[in-house]
This record gives structure tokens, C-alpha cells and sequence, in this order.
């Protein structure tokens, strides 16, 4: 058999889309009309010329089994990645054989394809020896690392300074003074060269307009964020894993250097996050074989999606290696084996006791953990007042959901899924609550995404 | 939430006296100038001090976290005894629902098909195969509906029990417990006849409608019984729609009530009783109405050919108001014509035979008439055979669909024509329509193509592709005809996709073509394809029996 026959759903293909308005206008192309000379081939590359506009149609073409996620290629000028040429192909190809049939690709497709198999064979080969290359210059990259240090800590000294005149005055004035202090402080800490300081700062600046109980809140911000700075001002004297934790909480540049685990990877959740300038996307791994999680993030301009995407529900044969530091999941897709392909593994799952246990353990490691991903087996989700939460079928314990994702239409599939009925939620459980990413039904079935 | 302590990272803490933190927060809020935080020496270092203590706090509380209690979980949701969907339709329909429309704006339609409008065809054919949804959909489903009135039935049909046990839990779905009958309440079971008479007594209006129209479908009599029992008593506006919940199943035994009914206060309960009672032709009503229009009607026989002549009533009394007739024309209508097209409209049309020497309805329509009373006296006949549902009179009424005067504004018009066509069978709905286009184009042709069966029998399709073709090859732009080819994407056979394919190149353009006519033409005509084969393919899915599994 072959790998053409494992060809994605269309619900895989959309999530792939970078918003709204291009899923729309994909869904609109996913359809033979103006389509021509499409195809695909066994080892993962589907092509085709789309009719647009103008007189020279475009050449969309699409690489899936590329080692980091599916790679696109259009001749078309939409700056969207991908843009709806390659949605509209790939929903068609999902389709099945009737319009994207098997073959071989043409000059034009072929010619791309090889170039990017033979760029991305010598990144790998140049990668092996890459650590080697990459510190060329031992003595003069460390004397950077040696001043962006110094630049910390005194942006560190200097936040430690200002939480301390804040306590001195009292949170209460925090309310008053508003949004504009915070941001001038993020903005220093990014002048620090501390990235992850900076956002954290920013966020403290929204907690006291976040509603009721905000003091608590925000002393438990503050006090985090005091631990943060401690935590920097004192590596040298920390164990080296919580000493990494650290200096990727502040935002220092790691590189995934754990040896890479082969496994079948079944892509439990993706999701975005943006702000004004970035979108996050971030893609929860769970490894048949080896049973760890990991977590790929993939970072893409304001209104360009991320160019790493994976479909929810598939698995893949791939290698991943792990960023450095106590409790940290994060990790990088290292070489790809296989195209992904339908699988019928679901992850084990966890009671809401052993949830809750488990985020209170990763705080040992990791105690600026918000939250750690959890599968919950046999829940159901339960209206509570406004609220909801996640009840555990055959015990009287229950997980509140979040606000955020009380707000999600998310919810409502996973309601209409379980019917009153126990299923399967993947999520992240935190102190906030628990935020459900996918779920599975009760019998057989796919996953379902819910963010 | 401090529940007992998890020893957190290299800090051994005792665990602190109850309140603490409350006592940290307490002074947080205030500053440490004006409270000094508990177990810390007041002074420049008791900030430090207040956050060290709040930090070790935060991760205590966070670590110790336990399940809240578990609410009351909401009765499980019925099931649903229909076979899954199968997988290609299933994703078929998921992408039907992602196309909402809105987004799209003025912008040319392009060649892709308009996913939305294919909704209503997808539903019917899963609805009649009897299908049910994939649970996840439902939310996109009832959103669907609940933006498109039009859908409703056959989105919430499909949706089945679940969609209701859902619509409990999301008030921007209540709709799905209002429309569908026994939705919220769920109708008693209509052999129970206490628990009937409560709904009927106690329920709320929707409810009660449907209760009625349910009992009607099923047993007319009973539900006219129902009705005698609470009639005077129920506000003008419901009894008005209770009246016509009666039209389903109307027949001669609901004569008393009707005529009971023109006594009415409203009058609008009196019009519509009117109305029913003239659609039965046996009614004492009708049978007065007969003899009024007859003494206005006569044959007459003095000229060379027997001619119809007309002289309209002169007078409306009290007698005809009560029979339904509105003494008051609308304005620039004379009074005596729309007297007389009342009564006209209110006749038995087997009445006529007799009255105009035993002629066919044929041959009662080719008859000449006096004094330009034709066109009042066929538009009234037209309303006529509507009413009382009579496909011969129809037939004689739309003429030969060929007639010059068939496409013009003659004395029956197009929408007029398409209600007479409404009551022949769909073939010969189909054929007449299929004629008209061939001789008169299309142009007129949109509302008589509404009321064909779906989709287009073969004629029919060809005579729309053939006409569309005309029209491109006459060298005018396709958006005039936007209104025929968006029907025809919906309605045509998609079997007839592969004679299209002629169409789809850009033809030459010929010197006297609008601009650039010939590339939209073939734009539009590859939309309809791709619509057609879509369908096609959305069909064949539906067919599929699933095999056990996924």
C-alpha cells in the first residue's frame, strides 16, 4: 500500500488556514471548476493550476511529507500563507481520487520539489555538524552572551526596585495609575533584552481591569515575577535544570539540543495566539511509544500565520528534540519519516484528581507554570450556574473550564459531542481551570477539534 | 483552596497559620508603609520580605489545587436511532456550513460554486435518506438555522433529538425548542386525551398551533372539536391563525363552523372563512357566490359568435359583506369590477358550464368578451382555480405556452401563471415551463421556473441551457440573467453537466458582444458545471452506506 492513500480531512486542511476570510475563500476553490492538470504523487506532493483572474493561471503546489510540516509554493501574489490556491487544492485532493488524481508531477512542480528536498537534506547534514559551525567563534559569542547577562540583570535589579515601590505604596494605587506604567516598564525590560520579563510586565497592566478578586491576582503576578527576578539574580547558585527554566522564562535564546526522540507523534491540539505584533501558534504532541508530550511553537508575523501547521488528529513518524530546562515540554520536529497519516491512538487519559496532581507537581520543576497538558478520561461536561466544568463521570469531582474558553464556540462542540454522555478531553489544566483543546467521543471516532 | 501544603521546590515551609495569605494580600493592597505583612519587620525591606512570603504563598495555593465538586450533569441526551453519516458526507457538510455568507460582500461571484445555497438540497437528500449528523456539527447547524428562517425545518430535522437537548443549554438556540413541534414541551400524545385538553387550555400560543395542526393533520374532525371548545373565547389574532391551521384537510363537514365564522368580530376571521368556504364548492356559501357571479354573467348570443358579456354588480349589500366580499376597492380600482371579481373569485368554477352552454373550461377561456371585461374575468378565474386547486381550469387558463400572448402582458400575469402552474402535475409543469422558454426566452421566464419540480426534468434543462446559450451568443452581459443561472446551478440535472461542456471556453467575440461578454460567459457557465458536479458528487455521498466503524 501506499502512503497516497492517507489523504487528510478537510477539517485538517482548513486548520491550516491562517484566518477566517482565506478558510472562506479555500473552501470556495475546493472545487474542481477551476482547477486543471491537478495531481498528486505517492511520495506526498499534490500539484495543479488554478484559473484566476488574469490569463496565466497560477501553479500551486504543495510538498506534505516536508521533514517541518507541509511546505506550499503558488505563483500567485496573495501574501496569506498559505493562501486559498493551496487550501482549495489540498480540500479537492482530500476529496479523494476523482479530481486530484495520482501521477507524476510536471516540469514545474517537479523542479521545486526537488530544490527543497535537496535544501532541506543539506540543512540536516549541516545541522549534525551545525553546533560545530554555528560557534565559530567560541570567545566572541560569549563575550555577547557575557553583555546581554549584564543587560539582564540590571533590567532585572531595576524591576525588583520598581515591584518593591509598588508594595511600598500599595496595590490599590496600581488600579488608578493605569495602563501606561506597565507598558513603560515592559518597554524597559525589552531595552533589558528580556523578552519574557517584558510580557509578563504587560500583563500585570491588565490584571487590575480583569474583574473582581484582581488583588489577588495581581500579588500573585507580582510575586512570581519577584521570584523570576530572584531566580535570575541567583542562577549561579540554582541546580542547572531550574537554572535553564529560568533563563528561557526570561526569554534567552535556547536551541533544542536534547537528543531527539524517534516516535509516532499524534498531533493532539493546534492552536493561535496573537497579539500586535506576533502570532503563536502553539501544537501539542503526544508520543504513542514513548508516552511524552511535547510542544511545538511556531512564530509568525501579526496577520501571517505560523509556517508550521500540523493536522489534529494524525499521527506522524518524526524525530523531536526538547529544549533545555527543568519541566519544559517545549520541543523542536527534528527529520519527518512519513507523510501524517488517519490513526486510531488516542492518548491515554487521567481522572480530574490526577489532573490537578499532576499541575502541582510540574510546579516543582517549573513553579511559573500556568498550566501543564492533561487528558481527562470519562468527563462530562456539566453546566454550573453561568459556568461550565468537566465532571468526572464515576466520581463527584469536577474541573471548572476556563473563562476564555467558556467563551469558545469550542464549548459547544464539545457539549453536542458527549450529549450528556462521558468523553475524552485533551487540555491544559491550570490555576485558572481547565481549557479543552480536542476531544473523542465515547465509541469510534475522530477527533474533534474544539479550539 | 489551601488545601495541605505539596513541599514546593527547596523551600521547606511550615505550613502557615490559617489566614495568611488573606493577611498578605491585605497588606499588598494597602503597601507595606501603611500595614506591615505578617511575620516581617516593618521597613525599607518589607516589600522584599511581602513578596518573598507571596511568592512561596502562590505556588503553595496553585500546587494544592484540588477538583471543585461536581454540579448536577444534565440528563444524557436521546439518541438517535439513524445511521451515522458517512465520512465524505459528513465532511461535505462541514464545509457547506464554513461557507457563511456575509464575508464575500459585492465582489464577482468568480467560477466557484455558492456553497450556502446548496444547503437546503444537501439537507432535503440526507433528510430523505434518513441520516443523522455528526454530533460536533450541531452547533454550526443550529447557527445556520438560526440565521436563515428558511432552513429551519429541514436543519432542525435533520439535527434530530440531540440538536433539541442541546438548544435547552444555549438560549441562542431556543428557536429549535419553539419550531419544533414537540420541541420544548414535547406534544402529549394525541391519543391522550386529558393531556391534550391540558396543552390546549394551558399552553402557551406556539404550542397550542402546533397541537392543532398536529391533531389536524392526523384527524380533521377532532381538531375543529378541539377548536369549538375555546373558540369564543380566543383573541382575534389566534383565532385567526387557528382558522387557518383548518385549510390542511378542509372538507364539507367544516361547513357549520365556517358559516358560524362569518359572523365573526374580525374581519379578517370573516374573510378567511369566506375563503375557505368558497374552496369547497358543495358550501351553501359557494353556492350563493354562484348564483350572484351568474346573474352578472351571460352568454351572449345576438352577435355571430356566442360572446361572454359581463354587467358587474351594482351594489354590494349586506348579505355579500358577510360572505367575505370588501365592500371598499383599493384605490384606482373601479367599485363594480372589484365587486365582481370577488364573486367571480368565490364560484365554483363547475359552475360555469352550466351558465355558459356546457362548454370545457377550454373553450370557456377562448370565448370573446364584451366591453373589455376579459382580463377582469380571467384574472378572477385564475384566482379561482387556485383556490379550488383545478388543474383542468389551470390548464385551459395558461394557454398554449407557444401563444404570443403568453409572454406578454397579457390579461394573466406571471405571477398569476405561476400559481396556475402550481396545480398541474411536475411533469407538465416542467413541459409547459420548457415551451415558454423556447419560444419567449428567458427573461420572464424566473418566476415560472420557481414553482418546477427539482431537479429539472430533461426538457426543461435543455431548454434553459439552449436559451442561456442564445442569450451569450446575442452578445449580452450574464449578470442579466444572474437570477436564471443561480436556479439553474440549484435545479439543473446534474447529469446535464457533460452537455455543458461546449460552453466553457471563451468563445471569439463577435464584433456587435458587449466587452469582454464572452470570458464571463464562460465564467458563469464553468460555475454552473462545478456547481453541477458538486451536487453530483453530494448525492453520491449521501448514497453511500457506511460500514461499521470509522
Amino acid at each position: 500500500m501506499t502512503q497516497q492513500g492517507v489523504r487528510w480531512t478537510a477539517d485538517q486542511v482548513l486548520a491550516l488556514a491562517p484566518d477566517a476570510t482565506s478558510r472562506k475563500a479555500g473552501s470556495k476553490l475546493g472545487a474542481a471548476g477551476p482547477w486543471s492538470e491537478a495531481g498528486s504523487a505517492d511520495e506526498g506532493t499534490v500539484w495543479g493550476l488554478c484559473k484566476g483572474s488574469g490569463s496565466k493561471p497560477y501553479q500551486t503546489v504543495i510538498d506534505i511529507a516536508d521533514a517541518s510540516g507541509p511546505a506550499y509554493k503558488c505563483s500567485c501574489p496573495s501574501r496569506k500563507f498559505p493562501c486559498k490556491h493551496v487550501l482549495g487544492l489540498l480540500l479537492l485532493w482530500a476529496e479523494g481520487d476523482g479530481a486530484v488524481p495520482s501521477g507524476s508531477p510536471p516540469d514545474w512542480a517537479e523542479q521545486w520539489i526537488r530544490g527543497r528536498r535537496q535544501r532541506a537534506a543539506e540543512k540536516w547534514t549541516a545541522g549534525a555538524s551545525g553546533t560545530a559551525s554555528g560557534a565559530g567563534d567560541p570567545e566572541a559569542a560569549r563575550r555577547r552572551a557575557e553583555r546581554r547577562a549584564t543587560r539582564v540583570t540590571a533590567g532585572a535589579t531595576e524591576l525588583e526596585q520598581r515591584l518593591a515601590d509598588l508594595l511600598r505604596g500599595g496595590l490599590a494605587g496600581a488600579e488608578q495609575s493605569g495602563y501606561g506604567l506597565w507598558e513603560e516598564t515592559a518597554a524597559r525590560m525589552v531595552d533589558a533584552q528580556a523578552p519574557g520579563l517584558a510580557a509578563r510586565v504587560r500583563e500585570l497592566g491588565a490584571i487590575p481591569a480583569s474583574g473582581p478578586g484582581w488583588p489577588v491576582r495581581l500579588l500573585e503576578e507580582c510575586a512570581l515575577l519577584h521570584l523570576l527576578d530572584r531566580g535570575w539574580l541567583g542562577r549561579e547558585r540554582l541546580p542547572a535544570d531550574l537554572a535553564d527554566t529560568v533563563r528561557s522564562r526570561i526569554g534567552l535564546p535556547a536551541s533544542a539540543d536534547g537528543p531527539p526522540v524517534r516516535d509516532r507523534w499524534l498531533v493532539l491540539a493546534q492552536y493561535d495566539t496573537a497579539d500586535v505584533k506576533l502570532t503563536t501558534r502553539r501544537i501539542w504532541l503526544y508520543g504513542a511509544d514513548s508516552g511524552r508530550t511535547a510542544l511545538l511553537l511556531s512564530y509568525g508575523a501579526a496577520g501571517r500565520a505560523p509556517e508550521l501547521a500540523l493536522p489534529v488528529g494524525l499521527v506522524l513518524e518524526a524525530e523531536v528534540s526538547a529544549y533545555p530546562g527543568a519541566g519544559q515540554l517545549r520541543a523542536a520536529l527534528g527529520e519527518q519519516f512519513a507523510p501524517p497519516a488517519p490513526t486510531a491512538i488516542r492518548p491515554p487519559g487521567v481522572t480530574t484528581a490526577e489532573a490537578t496532581a499532576r499541575y502541582g507537581e510540574a510546579l516543582r520543576e517549573d513553579p511559573w507554570l500556568d498550566s501543564v497538558p492533561v487528558t481527562l478520561d470519562r468527563v462530562v461536561p456539566t453546566p454550573d450556574g453561568d459556568s461550565w466544568q468537566l465532571a468526572d463521570a464515576d466520581a463527584e469531582t469536577a474541573l471548572p473550564l476556563t473563562a476564555a474558553a467558556r467563551a469558545r464556540p469550542g464549548l459547544w462542540r464539545l457539549v453536542a459531542l458527549s450529549g450528556g454522555a462521558p468523553v475524552k478531553v485533551f487540555g491544559e489544566c491550570g490555576h485558572r481551570g481547565f481549557t479543552p483543546l480536542t476531544a473523542w467521543p465515547q465509541g469510534a471516532g475522530e477527533a474533534v477539534r474544539l479550539c | 483552596m489551601n488545601g495541605p501544603s505539596v513541599p514546593v521546590d527547596s523551600h521547606p515551609v511550615n505550613p502557615p497559620a490559617p489566614g495568611t495569605w488573606e493577611e498578605l494580600v491585605t497588606a499588598a493592597l494597602l503597601g507595606t508603609d501603611r500595614r506591615t505583612p505578617p511575620g516581617c519587620e516593618p521597613g525599607r525591606e518589607a516589600p522584599v520580605a511581602l513578596l518573598d512570603a507571596a511568592a512561596v504563598e502562590t505556588v503553595r495555593r496553585r500546587a494544592g489545587l484540588r477538583p471543585t465538586r461536581a454540579a448536577r450533569r444534565p440528563r444524557p441526551a436521546p439518541a438517535d436511532p439513524r445511521p451515522a453519516l458517512p465520512a465524505a458526507a459528513a465532511r461535505r457538510l462541514a464545509m457547506l456550513l464554513a461557507d457563511r455568507p456575509g464575508a464575500a460582500g459585492g465582489g464577482r461571484r468568480g467560477t466557484a460554486p455558492d456553497l450556502m445555497e446548496l444547503l437546503p438540497q444537501w439537507l432535503a437528500t440526507a433528510n430523505d435518506r434518513g441520516y443523522a449528523p455528526p454530533p460536533q456539527s450541531l452547533p454550526t447547524l443550529l447557527d445556520a438555522a438560526r440565521g436563515r428562517t428558511d432552513l429551519r425545518p429541514a436543519a432542525l430535522a435533520f439535527a434530530g433529538p440531540r440538536a433539541v437537548w442541546l438548544a435547552r443549554l444555549n438560549p441562542d438556540w431556543r428557536f429549535a425548542l419553539r419550531a419544533t413541534p414537540g420541541g420544548g414541551a414535547s406534544l402529549p400524545h394525541l391519543d391522550d386525551a386529558a393531556e391534550v385538553q391540558q396543552l390546549w387550555q394551558e399552553g402557551l400560543f406556539a404550542e397550542r398551533v402546533a397541537l392543532l395542526s398536529a391533531i389536524r393533520a392526523r384527524e380533521p374532525g377532532a381538531a375543529r372539536e378541539l377548536l369549538t371548545t375555546t373558540w369564543v373565547t380566543e383573541r382575534a389574532e389566534d383565532r385567526l391563525m387557528f382558522l387557518d391551521s383548518l385549510r390542511t384537510g378542509l372538507a364539507p363537514e367544516d361547513e357549520p363552523f365556517l358559516e358560524q365564522a362569518l359572523a365573526d368580530r374580525s374581519r379578517n376571521v370573516r374573510a378567511t372563512a369566506a375563503e375557505l368556504l368558497s374552496a369547497l364548492p358543495g358550501s351553501a356559501l359557494a353556492a350563493r357566490m354562484a348564483a350572484r357571479a351568474g346573474a352578472c354573467v351571460a352568454l351572449d348570443h345576438t352577435r355571430t359568435t356566442p360572446t361572454i358579456s359581463v354587467e358587474a354588480p351594482h351594489q354590494c349589500d349586506a348579505d355579500m359583506e358577510r360572505d367575505g366580499v370588501v365592500a371598499n376597492a383599493p384605490a384606482g380600482r373601479g367599485e363594480r369590477s372589484w365587486w365582481f371579481g370577488q364573486l367571480v373569485e368565490a364560484t365554483p368554477l363547475s359552475t360555469w358550464a352550466g351558465r355558459l352552454g356546457g362548454r370545457t373550461p377550454g373553450e370557456l377561456v377562448a370565448l370573446p368578451v364584451t366591453d373589455d371585461w376579459q382580463g377582469e374575468l380571467h384574472a378572477a378565474w385564475c384566482r379561482a382555480a387556485v383556490r379550488q386547486r383545478d388543474a383542468e381550469w389551470a390548464r385551459a387558463l395558461l394557454g398554449s405556452p407557444s401563444a404570443p400572448e403568453a409572454g406578454g402582458p397579457g390579461a394573466v400575469s406571471l405571477a398569476e401563471r405561476a400559481k396556475l402552474l402550481g396545480q398541474l402535475g411536475p411533469a407538465e409543469r416542467g413541459e409547459w415551463v420548457a415551451g415558454f422558454i423556447a419560444t419567449h426566452g428567458l427573461s420572464e421566464a424566473f418566476q415560472l421556473l420557481g414553482v418546477c419540480a427539482v431537479p429539472w426534468a430533461p426538457p426543461l434543462g435543455r431548454a434553459v441551457v439552449d436559451a442561456l446559450n442564445i442569450a451569450r451568443d446575442a452578445g449580452s452581459y450574464p449578470w442579466s440573467f444572474s437570477g436564471v443561472m443561480g436556479l439553474a446551478e440549484r435545479c439543473l440535472d446534474p447529469a446535464e453537466a457533460s452537455r455543458l461542456d461546449g460552453l466553457l471556453a471563451v468563445p471569439d467575440e463577435p464584433e456587435d458582444a458587449s466587452p469582454g461578454a464572452g470570458g464571463y460567459w464562460a465564467e458563469a457557465f464553468q460555475r454552473l458545471v462545478t456547481t453541477l458536479r458538486l451536487r453530483a458528487a453530494m448525492i453520491e455521498e449521501l448514497e453511500v452506506i457506511s460500514p461499521a466503524g470509522v
